[in-house]
C-alpha cells in the first residue's frame, strides 16, 4: 500500500513538473539559434560578403552549421580565435588573398567623376553611399565599413579605398617593446602576442 | 584627533628626489609677451573649436576667438593683441606629436598697437557675494578656464553637476618632482587664492574647504594660513599632508583627506565632494573680481638644461621654443630636449608647440640628468610595483594581461583604475615600462569598444536594409499581382460582357464588316504581285520566331499556357509554309511567261 502511495505521489509530482517543463519549453523558447546570435556578435559586421555569404549574419549562419570559422578577412586573425574560442574549435589559418591587407580603410568617391548612376548606391550594404539618379553620390565616412562592394559595379571607376590617417582622435598609444616574462619562463615567452 | 585633522595615509607610493629647490627660490617673474602665439583649437571632445576670426583680422588680447559647439568645449581668448596671420594644422603639445587646427596670431607693429585698444575684458564683479550661482558659472566659462592640474577639463562644468557637495578640495599638493608653481603661486598670492576658494564655494554651496598642501612647502603652508587668518572664514581650513607621490591624484587625494575611496569609474562628485587646482583657483579670481579672461599661466621653467630655473607668467601660446629662450636657454633646431610636465607624468614635446592651459612645467634635462632608459629585462616578480601602487592594483598581472593583450583579463584586474602615476615603473628593478603597457592595453580596450558600437550600427544598418529590400520586394510583387487580377478580372468582364450587350445592329455591322472583308480579299486576291508574297513570308516567319521563343519561356517557367502556345505554333508554321510554297509557284509561274 505504502509503495502504491509512493508511486502514485511520484507520479502525480512528474505530470506536474513534465507539464510545466513542456510549458515553459513553448513559452520561453528563445528566438533564432542563440549561437548564431553569438557568432554574428564576433563577426566584424562590415557585410562585405567575402566568406561566399551575403553578409554577416547569414555567415554566422553557416558556421552554426559547420562551415569553417576562418572566412572572414576584414575580422582577421582576432576574429579566427575569438570564434575558435567560443566554439572550441582549432584556430585556422586565416583564408584570404592577403591576410595582411590593411583593414582600416573607407571608399572614398571622387566627386567630380562621378556620373550619378546609382550602382554602387545598390551595392552598398550598410546604406553608406548618399546620391541620387545622375546627381553626385558622396560615401558617408562614419558609416562605411571598408567592404570594397562598391569599387566593381562603378562603370567609370571614381570609387578609392582610402586608409584613414592618424589624427588627434584616433591617435592611440603603442605598444612598447615587450620584455621576456621571465627568462626561465620558455612556455611564456613562446606565446608571442599577435 | 578630530576627524577634520586626519589624514588617511595612502597606500604605496614614492619617494623620488623632489629637486624643488631649483626652481622655488625666487619669486614668479614675468616673461615679456611674444610676438606671435598658436592657439590650438584641439577640444576635449574631439571636435576642434570653430573660429570666430578670420586671416588677416586684427585681435585684442582677451578678445573671443574660437567656440566650441559640445558642451565640454573651453572657449578661446586671442593671448596677445595683434593680427591673425594664419589658421593651420600646427604641431602641440601631445605625445603624439601631431598638429592640429591652430589659429596663429603676431603682434602688431608700435605704430598700430598704439591706436588700438590693449585688451579687451569683461565687467568686475567686485561683489561678487551678491552675484548668483548662474552668472558666477557663466563667468567661469566665458573666461576660458580649464583645470589648470592635469587634464585641461573646461572648469566650469564642475560647477553644473546634479548633485549636492559638501566639500571643496584645494589641491596645493604639487607631488611631482622639479614642479614648483603652485608653491610659488601659493606663497605670492595666498589671498586670492582664499578668494578664488570662497567664490567655489559660494558657487557650489559647499560646507567646508581643505587647501592641501604637503609639508615640504613650509612657505606656502604659513603664507595661506596667514591669508586665512586676515579674512576669518571658519569653513576653510589648511591640511598638511605627507610629502608623498602620488599624494596629488585626484582619488588619493580624496582618500587622503576624508578616508573615503572615490568608486571605480566615477568623480569625486558622487561623494559630494569638488576639486580644484590652486592655479584654477587663482584664475577664477581673476575672472570674477578683475573680469580677465584666461591668457597667462604660471610656468615652471626647470632642469640642469637652464640657466635660469625659476617660475614665470608665460602668454599661453607661446611657441615653447620662445619661452626657453626668454630664459637664456640655448635654442637650435628641435634641441634642447624638453619634458612637458614633471619627471613622473611629463612627456616629450615638439619645442615649436605652444605652451597650453595645461603647461605646468618644462622641463629641460641636461644629458646625465635623465638617461635613456635601459633596455628591460624580464620581470623577476619582486612585487615592488604592488607595494608601489597608490591605487591598490596588481601591476605584475596588469603588465602580463598587456603583454598577451588579454584586454578581458586586464579589464577585470581594474585597469580603468590605474591614474598612469609611474610609481611602478619607477620601483622596477628591471626598468619595463610598466605605464607604456597600461596605456597600450587601455588604447586597445577603447579601440574594442569603439569597434564594437561601430560593429552594432553597421549590423543595424545592414538588417534595415535588408528590410527594406523585402518590404520593397514584396510590394511590388503584390502590386504586380493586383494588377494581373485586375486584367483577369476586366478580361472575364468583356468576356461575359459581350454577347449580352451586343443588339441586333451591332450584330448587323459586324456581319456587313465581315462580307465587306470578304470582298475586300476576293478583290485583292486578283493580281498577287511577287512584293505582297515576299512580305507575307517574311511576317510569317517573324510570328513563329515570337512565338517559339514565348513556347520556351512558358516551358522554363512552367506556365499553363504551353498547350495553348503549341497549337498556335502549329498553325503559324502551316501558315509559313503555305506562304513559302505560294511564293514559289508564283515565282515559277511569274517565271515562265
Amino acid at each position: 500500500m505504502t509503495i502504491l502511495t509512493a508511486v502514485i505521489a511520484l507520479l502525480i509530482l512528474a505530470i506536474i513538473f513534465g507539464a510545466l517543463l513542456g510549458y515553459a519549453a513553448i513559452r520561453f523558447k528563445p528566438e533564432g539559434n542563440p549561437l548564431v546570435e553569438s557568432i554574428d556578435n564576433l563577426l566584424p559586421q562590415t557585410q562585405c560578403g567575402q566568406c561566399g555569404y551575403p553578409g554577416c549574419r547569414p555567415y554566422a549562419d553557416a558556421i552554426a552549421g559547420g562551415d569553417a570559422i576562418n572566412k572572414c578577412p576584414p575580422g582577421g586573425m582576432a576574429t579566427v580565435e575569438a570564434l575558435a574560442d567560443l566554439l572550441d574549435l582549432p584556430v585556422l589559418e586565416l583564408d584570404a588573398e592577403d591576410p595582411d591587407a590593411e583593414q582600416n580603410r573607407i571608399a572614398v568617391i571622387r566627386e567630380d567623376e562621378c556620373i550619378g548612376c546609382t550602382k554602387c548606391i545598390q551595392a552598398c550594404p550598410v546604406d553608406a553611399i548618399l546620391g541620387a539618379a545622375k546627381l553626385m553620390h558622396t560615401v558617408i565616412e562614419k558609416e562605411c565599413t571598408g567592404c570594397d562592394l562598391c569599387l566593381e559595379p562603378c562603370p567609370v571607376d571614381c570609387i578609392d579605398m582610402v586608409s584613414q590617417s592618424v589624427t588627434i582622435t584616433n591617435w592611440r598609444w603603442q605598444s612598447p617593446e615587450a620584455p621576456k616574462i621571465i627568462a626561465t619562463d620558455r612556455a611564456e615567452t613562446t606565446h608571442e602576442p599577435r | 584627533m578630530s576627524r577634520v585633522d586626519r589624514i588617511w595615509p595612502l597606500p604605496g607610493g614614492i619617494h623620488p628626489p623632489e629637486h624643488k629647490s631649483e626652481s622655488n627660490g625666487r619669486p614668479i617673474a614675468r616673461l615679456p609677451a611674444p610676438h606671435k602665439v598658436v592657439l590650438p583649437l584641439h577640444q576635449n571632445s574631439g571636435l576642434p573649436a570653430e573660429p570666430l576670426v578670420a586671416i588677416g583680422e586684427q585681435v585684442q588680447r582677451g578678445q573671443l576667438i574660437a567656440k566650441g559647439h559640445h558642451p565640454v568645449s573651453a572657449l578661446v581668448h586671442a593671448t596677445i593683441s595683434g593680427r591673425v596671420t594664419a589658421i593651420e594644422d600646427r604641431p602641440f603639445a601631445h605625445p603624439s606629436g601631431l598638429s592640429v587646427p591652430s589659429i596663429v596670431i603676431e603682434s602688431l607693429s608700435d605704430q598700430e598697437a598704439a591706436l588700438s585698444p590693449e585688451a579687451v575684458s569683461m565687467a568686475p564683479m567686485r561683489d561678487w557675494a551678491t552675484e548668483t550661482k548662474e552668472r558666477l558659472v557663466s563667468r567661469i566659462q566665458e573666461a576660458g578656464i580649464t583645470g589648470l592640474g592635469g587634464a585641461g577639463f573646461p572648469s566650469h562644468i564642475k560647477y553644473l553637476g546634479q548633485r549636492q557637495i559638501h566639500t571643496l578640495i584645494v589641491n596645493g599638493v604639487e607631488c611631482e618632482p622639479y614642479i614648483t608653481a603652485d608653491d610659488r603661486l601659493m606663497r605670492e598670492h595666498a589671498t586670492d587664492i582664499v578668494t578664488g576658494t570662497q567664490i567655489a564655494l559660494k558657487i557650489l554651496s559647499a560646507s567646508t574647504a581643505f587647501i592641501a598642501i604637503e609639508d615640504n612647502k613650509p612657505e606656502a603652508i604659513s603664507a595661506i594660513k596667514a591669508a586665512l587668518v586676515a579674512v576669518t572664514d571658519t569653513r576653510i581650513k589648511v591640511k598638511v599632508v605627507p610629502t608623498k607621490y602620488p599624494s596629488g591624484g585626484e582619488k588619493q587625494l580624496v582618500y587622503l583627506l576624508t578616508g573615503r575611496e572615490v568608486p571605480s569609474g566615477d568623480i569625486p562628485a558622487s561623494l559630494g565632494i569638488v576639486m580644484q587646482n590652486t592655479g584654477t583657483l587663482y584664475a577664477i579670481k581673476e575672472a570674477v573680481v578683475s573680469g580677465t579672461p584666461m591668457t597667462e599661466r604660471v610656468v615652471t621653467i626647470t632642469g640642469e638644461g637652464t640657466p635660469n630655473p625659476g617660475n614665470y607668467w608665460v602668454t599661453i601660446g607661446t611657441p615653447i621654443q620662445d619661452a626657453l629662450a626668454a630664459t637664456q636657454v640655448a635654442v637650435t633646431g628641435n634641441r634642447p630636449r624638453v619634458i612637458m610636465g614633471g619627471p613622473m607624468m611629463g612627456y616629450d614635446v615638439d619645442i615649436t608647440a605652444p605652451v597650453s592651459k595645461v603647461t605646468n612645467c618644462l622641463l629641460v634635462p641636461s644629458a646625465t640628468e635623465f638617461p635613456t632608459a635601459p633596455d628591460p629585462d624580464p620581470c623577476i616578480r619582486c612585487g615592488l610595483c604592488e607595494q608601489a601602487c597608490p591605487a591598490n592594483l596588481l601591476p605584475q598581472k596588469l603588465f602580463w594581461n598587456a603583454v598577451h593583450h588579454e584586454w578581458e583579463q586586464a579589464r577585470l584586474n581594474s585597469l580603468s583604475d590605474c591614474i598612469e602615476c609611474g610609481a611602478c615603473s619607477w620601483v622596477c628593478p628591471s626598468n619595463i615600462p610598466l605605464v607604456q603597457h597600461y596605456r597600450f592595453a587601455k588604447a586597445e580596450i577603447k579601440r574594442e569598444a569603439i569597434e564594437t558600437i561601430k560593429a552594432d550600427q553597421s549590423r543595424l544598418r545592414f538588417e534595415q536594409r535588408q528590410a527594406r529590400l523585402e518590404r520593397d520586394a514584396a510590394e511590388k510583387d503584390a502590386k504586380r499581382k493586383a494588377r494581373a487580377a485586375e486584367a483577369a478580372k476586366a478580361q472575364a468582364a468583356k468576356a461575359q460582357d459581350t454577347p449580352s450587350t451586343l443588339d441586333a445592329s451591332a450584330k448587323d455591322a459586324i456581319l456587313a464588316s465581315v462580307a465587306r472583308a470578304k470582298a475586300k480579299k476576293a478583290a485583292s486576291t486578283g493580281p498577287v504581285t511577287q512584293e505582297a508574297l515576299e512580305n507575307t513570308v517574311v511576317l510569317a516567319q517573324q510570328a513563329v520566331d515570337k512565338t517559339r521563343v514565348k513556347l520556351a519561356t512558358a516551358v522554363s517557367d512552367g506556365l499553363p499556357s504551353v498547350e495553348a502556345l503549341t497549337g498556335a505554333l502549329q498553325k503559324l508554321e502551316k501558315r509559313l509554309a503555305d506562304a513559302q510554297s505560294a511564293l514559289q509557284s508564283h515565282t515559277e509561274t511569274g517565271d515562265a511567261p
